[in-house]
């Protein structure tokens, strides 16, 4: 999917842009509303990332204008500021969501899917490994015809897994992308998770491999 | 919030009394003048007559042949009798005795010179007279004598003319009043006209609406207008000051967090020993539980400043619990907890929609956060005649017993909720919303299985 993140702040910026770039998005950064602006002309965009306050402006009013116009992405905004009274500002003028800083990267991840499968996820995004297909906006997965639904973290898992096939994830690396830090988690709580997508991909042309002491990887047969 | 203005009597009703009591005022005052008027006017034409009718008998009154001689003319009486059918009585005397005429007759007393005829009014014979005396001296036998005459005539005539003049009167002083009357309301109605249209159009005013007055007043309301106006100037400014200063303040803090929290993570996917990361993950932890702090204590003084100034307007219950679910849902979703939600009937209340949001948001938000994974919570909006209640279940932990009065305090968190993060605040901001909308939030744990039950109620108004 591709992704436009208006936000000024460069660190933050950047630890977005990397953590996107790891679900397989490709990601615009745009540091200004002129910038965005510019993008926007150019490019059509699966999601807009939209930062309130930067330092050309209210970006509120680039959220209205492109409304206006007839701008039809799924925006969440990115605001800092107190809650209470966003409730009469940014959905009001056409935001989708908006998200709280600071946020977690699951937290984040799990607003873009909801906006994206709320506009209608497009048929394109469905990936195909020999017997098996996956749309990862529906959660489904079809092996050899039969259709399965995952469950949210089976899901996020195995999104991961397909984002990087044959790379070797550490437990601790899929922890850190599994759960939110709000759960104390073990790491030894992602076997349960890939156990159960194991039981799902059965009789399918993916299979997770068990690298002893050091993780597992998806590999395509 | 005190809704008691203490009212003294309408203006408008003042008004009228006032000036009701002054047109009968007026039109007793014009019926008294008038009707004296005409009493004095009927007894000076009387008086007039009856003078004019002495004179002529006195005039009549001959020394003849060594002796008074009185012929009295047909005229001095026919004039008299020109004013009505009323009785005439006459008596003269020579130097006192009595000569001719009713001998009983009174006479006017006073009479100082031979000019001035004096008059009287007497009872005789059971009927109200006018009687008028005059004299006159005459020289008898070179002796000097003084001929008196007294003329009296009954007053029902002039009593008739007055009835028909105070009928009169009385009904001219009847429909003078009548139309003051109706004046006065028209006054009254036209006074207080534009007292009542801004009274109207202030009332009419949504409650977001805090634009001045503009419409124009009379000049002596002016001062009343602008007064008004510079109220709602001050309570905009301190209004929005305050949100502004609540949204600023939240800005100035969890941006840098933010940035903190980014370079954490960052950097714990590069880390790989295990004291590391776990000392990282103390970290955002830290970050987080201290995010969510400052936004609570913002939310909560939010919540005390708006609970003084309730925005009231009227909204559907049900879409905004419907909004929040449908927010709060990937979040739920992160921890494969199912949120049980069905839109059933309008549920329209009355009250401050960001505030009770804002509740509504807590509770769900405590619910999740309280929640083992894969578990469900269900949300129950049930309408009764006096209020709506929306009621939480979950399968997390439940309340502590021995914790339930204490929850609603400020910082207070159960005893068993150590290992989540937490300020102690989102039950207060519910417990402080629902009781200043009059509804009152409850906690109890479920009687079947685990979990908590909460039930936030807000009643109809």
């Amino acid at each position: 999917m591709r992704y436009l993140l208006v936000e000024d702040n460069v660190a933050l910026a950047k630890s977005v842009l990397d953590r996107l770039s790891l679900d397989g998005h490709v990601v615009d950064h745009a540091a200004t509303l002129e910038t965005a602006q510019d993008y926007l002309r150019k490019t059509d965009y699966d999601l807009i990332l939209l930062d309130i306050m930067l330092p050309d402006g209210d970006a509120r009013s680039l959220l209205k204008s492109y409304r206006m116009a007839g701008g039809k992405t799924p925006i969440i905004t990115i605001t800092a500021r107190s809650e209470v009274s966003d409730r009469v500002g940014v959905l009001d003028l056409g935001a989708d969501d908006y998200i709280t800083k600071p946020f977690d990267f699951s937290e984040l991840e799990a607003r873009c899917r909801a906006v994206i499968r709320r506009q209608g996820g497009m048929a394109n995004n469905i990936k195909r490994f020999g017997n098996t297909q996956f749309d990862p906006l529906a959660g489904t997965l079809t092996v050899s015809g039969q259709k399965v639904q995952l469950r949210n973290r089976e899901l996020r898992l195995l999104e991961i897994f397909i984002n990087a096939t044959d790379q070797l994830f550490s437990k601790s690396k899929l922890v850190d992308r599994l759960f939110s830090y709000e759960d104390d988690v073990a790491e030894n709580a992602i076997e349960v998770y890939v156990r159960r997508l194991r039981k799902q991909l059965e009789g399918s042309d993916l299979n997770i491999v068990t690298v002893r002491g050091m993780g597992y990887r998806l590999s395509v047969s | 919030m005190n809704d008691h203005v203490t009212a003294t009597r309408s203006i408008r009703r003042r008004l009228i009394v006032r000036l009701l009591a002054s047109a009968a005022i007026l039109a007793v005052i014009l019926f008294l003048v008038v009707q004296s008027f005409g009493r004095q006017l009927g007894q000076e034409s009387q008086d007039n007559i009856l003078a004019a009718s002495v004179t002529s008998v006195l005039d009549a009154v001959t020394v003849q042949d060594g002796a008074l001689n009185v012929d009295i003319p047909y005229s001095a009486f026919s004039m008299l009798g020109n004013i009505s059918d009323d009785r005439v009585f006459y008596r003269i005397e020579q130097n006192q005795a009595y000569l001719t005429g009713y001998e009983d007759l009174p006479f006017a007393e006073g009479l100082t010179t031979e000019s001035q005829p004096a008059f009287a009014t007497e009872q005789y014979l059971g009927e109200d007279i006018r009687l008028v005396t005059a004299s006159r001296k005459l020289s008898l036998n070179n002796q000097p004598v003084v001929v008196r005459a007294t003329i009296a005539q009954t007053r029902n005539g002039q009593k008739q003319t007055l009835r028909q003049i105070s009928q009169t009167v009385l009904f001219l002083g009847i429909g003078f009043f009548a139309i003051a009357m109706v004046l006065t309301f028209y006054a009254a109605q036209s006074t207080i006209g534009p007292l009542r249209r801004l009274a109207a159009s202030v009332s009419r005013r949504g409650p977001q609406d805090l634009r001045p007055v503009e419409s124009p007043v009379p000049s002596e309301m002016v001062p009343l207008v602008r007064s008004l106006n510079q109220f709602i100037g001050r309570l905009k400014k301190s209004l929005s000051q305050s949100e502004e200063f609540i949204a600023e303040a939240a800005h100035r803090v969890r941006t840098p967090l933010a940035t903190v929290r980014m370079q954490a993570e960052v950097t714990l996917r590069r880390v790989e020993r295990d004291e590391n990361r776990e000392a990282l993950r103390e970290m955002i932890r830290a970050i987080d539980e201290s995010s969510r702090a400052a936004g609570q204590l913002l939310d909560h003084a939010m919540v005390t400043f708006r609970t003084d100034h309730l925005v009231v307007e009227s909204f559907d219950f049900q879409v905004l619990v419907d909004e929040l679910v449908t927010r709060l849902r990937p979040i739920a979703e992160l921890k494969e907890i199912d949120l049980g939600w069905q839109m059933g009937k309008p549920a329209l209340i009355k009250g401050d929609a960001i505030l009770i949001q804002n509740a509504v948001r807590k509770l769900i938000d405590n619910a999740i956060k309280y929640s083992p994974t894969e578990s469900s919570i269900k949300l129950t909006l049930s309408q009764g005649r006096s209020g709506i209640s929306l009621q939480l279940i979950d399968q997390g932990i439940g309340f502590p017993e021995k914790d339930f009065e204490l929850l609603t305090d400020r910082f207070v968190r159960g005893s068993n909720a150590q290992d989540t993060i937490g300020s102690g605040l989102g039950l207060t901001i519910a417990d402080d919303v629902a009781n200043a909308h009059g509804g009152s939030l409850e906690l109890k744990n479920n009687t079947e299985g685990v979990g908590a039950c909460v039930t936030f109620y807000l009643p109809l108004r």
